[in-house]
């Protein structure tokens, strides 16, 4: 059984709270007495999903733990942006180290609580795609065949932000960074290179395996819950998006989230040991150009003279996910 | 302080980091006016009392929407509800049910023994209404509310206007009418009946008012050139339907022919028909597109076996009550012209419902009055040319609806406080329209109409049991919460939630949110995200 959204109550489960739920139904978000935490005065650009990811997934996680609660964080704009020396806007405790290690990092925390016998005190690490896919793959790979109890957050942002918006394994085809330019024969990032990162997780057959978007809190929320419940290696993937490194409006960033999981591009399952057991179903199924358009990133593939042949491709991408991953309802 | 090794600054937060100063624009929030209530000519706050009815607490509810309207078990039946014509929620799916919620709340009001609240603090002055019909009713209820005292002179035997001596009971039953009256009576509303005013400067005079409000209607059947033998039976619909309230019931025969294309005419058919007529005509001269009679009613009265015989005149009526119609057709300008083709129609009785004149003869010698086209002139204040006499309703030049008549009772009331306070009444500005597109659509659930139960069919052609039925409180409350609160907050959170700053500062239930500028870096996600459109973007001043 997948996240089960309440349909009525006027916006059901669909806005971040509902006055109408009873309180046992309502979200962490929509409570005052929610952790926050990141705080206020962090650096990140107007409208960061990173940033707003964070603190939904650390949230929920601090909710779950009872506040029992330690985060490694990777390098990435999710630790410049919060913590410039010698200033955090974390109100969790907190350590950061390298680029690359941070699952080990986390594996090690977590062996050290175990010594001393806190078992109350939950895990977390957290990096950007960077970091997870590229650097610190085989760490988190050995995290992951040695089910340490860490819970593992990616924030997808499909490329290294921090440095200047660079290709990493999980930027998409046609995108453009610095280093994938809209140039040749092909232009923007590659077709058929790059990492699915849920799926290789699933590979290891760890515990827990899900993706979430920050268009989708109570989803996002159900999730950190399900995994927080969970001991051994667990893995989140969440899709945030970037106003900078993609060239989008800052107030789009949660519509951007939710076209991609309503065009297919980014579909939001969960999984255990290794086997899919719930999608989140397309509610209004869009074309995927409703999602590339508002984004700068992909400019090069319209204008006066559009691309169609790219586009199919990214289009025949969402419909494999759709049906590999069952994303439309029978009757839709 | 002596620091850890390699620490050589004290940590901090990064709440010293006023982030609000990245701002070019700036979140504020608003609230918008919904088409719903801009569409209400009673001036109803529909999304307001919607939002007291989404969460079952129907009492507040209902005491919201009597703010503006002391009769909602009547309107839930007898509006024509333009206000789910302009529902936002039509571009979804259907509009919001709004017209049977309110006949829901004014149902359950009744059955609870719900009363109005207190009136304020009497101000000694004395004001006189004219007529018990919706707009006097309205305008007693609402000026006793502001501490006046009220005394409604009425003519006939019942309080209530065309909603006792017009509308059918099968549309409205009396019962329902009755409770709605009796609560204003209760708020210290004196109504006199059988007290017709002949002439009103001596009875404002002999009662020492301060200020009348007339509200007399329009109760004089229109006649037509129609050449009549002298046996022939006609009579005009609203003596009909007035005389279905006394103890004799109209005599109409088998074969009933209405002449007219309202609502007067559609009641009288169908009225005709439940007192055993077997056929029961209406002969309109133009097309059901250009019929003013509200199409719902046209439609239940096709159901019930009503016929109707478009583009036609009648000429002539014979001793026995032979018809000679004409055929007609329409020019370009959409007006009927004769064909010189002829038809026959047998007929017992032939009732014309050809529209209403105001009766005005209890203002004569009142001076500075200003009579146009058969009704009374008003300012946009609704006061007559005689300072003091205000004036609405039927008689007034407007559309003729029980609704318009409630808004002008409502309005005339405000109007008429100020005047007797030697004040001016100041309408608070409108806010800006809460369009479609300030929606984000996006967070409602899915959610069609609820249908409300009909009377089958045999009933309704036999019994004058009320036709359409009421929501359940599930149903209503389903309904309910089917509005999208457009361009009024509903604290749904989602500004405060999607916030990547954490800007939005929540003040608990009921007191909504605040921005706090200090870190909202003015990215706009709020604003996008809401889904009622109650925030907006404002450039800063840079
Ligand atoms: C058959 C019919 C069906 C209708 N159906 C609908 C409907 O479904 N929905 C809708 O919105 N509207 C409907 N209407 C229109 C609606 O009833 C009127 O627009 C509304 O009642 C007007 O209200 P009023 O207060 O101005 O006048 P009225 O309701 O006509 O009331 C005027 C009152 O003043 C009294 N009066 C008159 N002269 C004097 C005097 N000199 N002294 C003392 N008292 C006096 C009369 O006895 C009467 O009680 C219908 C009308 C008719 C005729
Ligand atoms: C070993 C090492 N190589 C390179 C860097 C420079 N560096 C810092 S952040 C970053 C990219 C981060 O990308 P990602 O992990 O996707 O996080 P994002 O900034 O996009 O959130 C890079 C290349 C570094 N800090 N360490
Ligand atoms: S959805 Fe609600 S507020 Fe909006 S127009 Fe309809 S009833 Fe009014
Ligand atoms: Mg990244």
């Amino acid at each position: 059984m997948s996240y089960q959204p309440v349909k009525f109550y006027q916006t059901g489960t669909f806005t971040v709270g509902n006055r109408l739920l009873a309180p046992v139904e309502r979200s962490v978000q929509q409570s005052e007495r929610r952790s926050n935490s990141i705080n206020s005065g962090h650096r990140a650009c107007q409208g960061c999903g990173e940033a707003l990811g964070a603190r939904y997934a650390i949230d929920a996680a601090m909710a779950a733990s009872n506040g029992q609660l330690i985060a490694a964080n990777a390098t990435g704009c999710l630790e410049v942006f919060s913590t410039p020396y010698p200033e955090s806007s974390w109100q969790v405790p907190w350590i950061h180290s390298l680029f690359g290690n941070t699952p080990a990092v986390a594996t090690g925390i977590a062996a050290a609580m175990k010594v001393k016998g806190r078992k109350e005190v939950r895990v977390v690490a957290q990096g950007g795609d960077g970091g997870t896919a590229d650097i610190g793959f085989g760490c988190l790979s050995g995290m992951f065949e040695r089910n340490d109890d860490v819970l593992y957050i990616c924030y997808d942002n499909q490329g290294y932000m921090n440095t200047g918006v660079q290709r990493s394994s999980a930027t998409p085809p046609a995108a453009r960074t610095a280093t994938t330019m809209p140039v040749g024969p092909e232009p923007g990032n590659v077709f058929g290179q790059g990492k699915n990162l849920p799926e290789i997780a699933m590979a290891h057959g760890i515990p827990y395996v899900a993706t979430a978007t920050v268009a989708d809190l109570r989803d996002l929320e159900y999730k950190v819950k399900r995994a927080m419940n969970v001991h051994g290696a667990r893995y989140l993937h969440i899709f945030v998006p970037c106003p900078l490194g993609w060239g989008s409006q800052s107030n789009d960033t949660i519509r951007l989230a939710r076209l991609a999981k309503e065009t297919g591009l980014f579909p939001v399952f969960e999984a255990r040991h290794g086997e899919v057991t719930g999608v989140l179903k397309i509610r209004r199924k869009q074309a995927v150009e409703e999602y590339l358009k508002p984004q700068r990133r992909f400019a090069h593939l319209f204008g006066n003279d559009p691309h169609t042949e790219v586009i199919a491709r990214i289009q025949a991408i969402a419909d494999r996910n759709i049906r590999k991953y069952n994303l439309l309802d029978e009757e839709g | 302080m002596r620091k850890p090794f390699a620490i050589t600054l004290i940590p901090g937060s990064s709440l010293a980091n006023l982030t609000g100063t990245w701002r070019t624009s700036r979140p504020v929030y608003l609230d918008r006016l919904p088409p719903c209530n801009n569409a209400c000519p009673a001036g109803e706050n529909i999304q307001g009392w919607l939002f007291h009815a989404e969460s079952g607490d129907y009492e507040a509810a209902w005491r919201e929407l009597v703010k503006d309207n002391p009769l909602p078990a009547v309107m839930g039946r007898v509006c024509y509800h333009p206000c789910e014509s302009s529902c936002n929620r039509k571009q979804i799916d259907a509009p919001v049910g709004i017209n049977s919620v309110e006949r829901f709340l004014g149902d359950e009001a009744i059955k609870r023994g719900w009363q109005f609240d207190a009136p304020a603090a009497a101000t000694g002055k004395r004001v006189l209404v004219v007529g018990a019909g919706p707009s006097g009713l309205s305008a007693a209820y609402h000026l006793a509310r502001m501490g006046h005292t009220v005394e409604i002179h009425e003519a006939g035997p019942f309080a209530g206007g065309m909603m006792r001596f017009g509308i059918p009971k099968y549309r409205l039953p009396r019962e329902v009418l009755d409770a709605e009256v009796q609560r204003i009576v209760n708020l210290g509303v004196t109504i006199r009946l059988n007290s017709k005013v002949d002439n009103i400067l001596d009875t404002m005079k002999q009662g020492h008012f301060d200020a009348t409000f007339l509200a007399v209607g329009a109760h004089i059947g229109k006649r037509t050139n129609i050449h009549a033998g002298a046996a022939a039976k006609i009579v005009d619909a609203v003596s009909v339907l007035r005389s279905m309230e006394g103890e004799e019931k109209p005599m109409l025969g088998r074969r009933v022919v209405v002449y007219g294309g309202g609502n007067t005419a559609i009641d009288v058919a169908r009225t005709a028909k439940r007192l055993g007529a077997s056929e029961a005509i209406i002969v309109y001269r133009r097309t059901r597109e250009k019929m003013p009679a509200h199409d719902l009613e046209v439609e239940e009265a096709l159901q019930e076996g009503i016929m109707i015989k478009w583009l036609s005149t009648i000429k002539r009526v014979d001793d026995e009550g032979k018809l000679t119609v004409e055929k007609m057709e329409l020019d370009d300008k959409g007006m009927p012209q004769p064909t010189g083709e002829f038809e026959t129609l047998e007929s017992d009785s032939l009732v014309l419902a050809l529209g209403q004149d105001v009766d005005l003869s209890l203002l004569e010698g009142v001076p500075g009055l200003e009579v146009n086209d058969g009704t009374v002139q008003v300012s946009p204040n609704m006061m007559t040319g005689y300072p003091g006499i205000f004036a609405g309703g039927d008689m007034v030049p407007s559309e003729r609806t029980v609704t318009v008549a409630v808004g002008h009772g409502k309005k005339a009331a405000r109007h008429i406080d100020a005047w007797l306070r030697g004040a001016v009444y100041q309408p608070a500005a409108k806010h800006e329209l809460a369009d479609f597109k300030n929606l984000n659509t996006w967070y409602y659930s899915d959610a069609p109409k609820t249908v409300r139960p009909m009377l089958d069919v045999i009933r309704r052609q036999s019994s004058f049991d009320e036709v359409q039925g009421g929501l359940d409180e599930t149903n209503a409350l389903f309904e309910a919460r089917r509005c999208l609160s457009c361009g009024n907050c509903f604290e749904c959170d989602n500004c405060y939630g999607v916030c990547p700053d954490n800007a939005v500062i929540k003040l608990g239930a009921g007191k909504r949110y605040e921005f706090n500028y200090d870190y909202c870096k003015g990215c706009g996600i709020c604003v996008t995200e809401c889904p009622s459109g109650s925030i907006k973007m404002v450039p800063e001043d840079i």
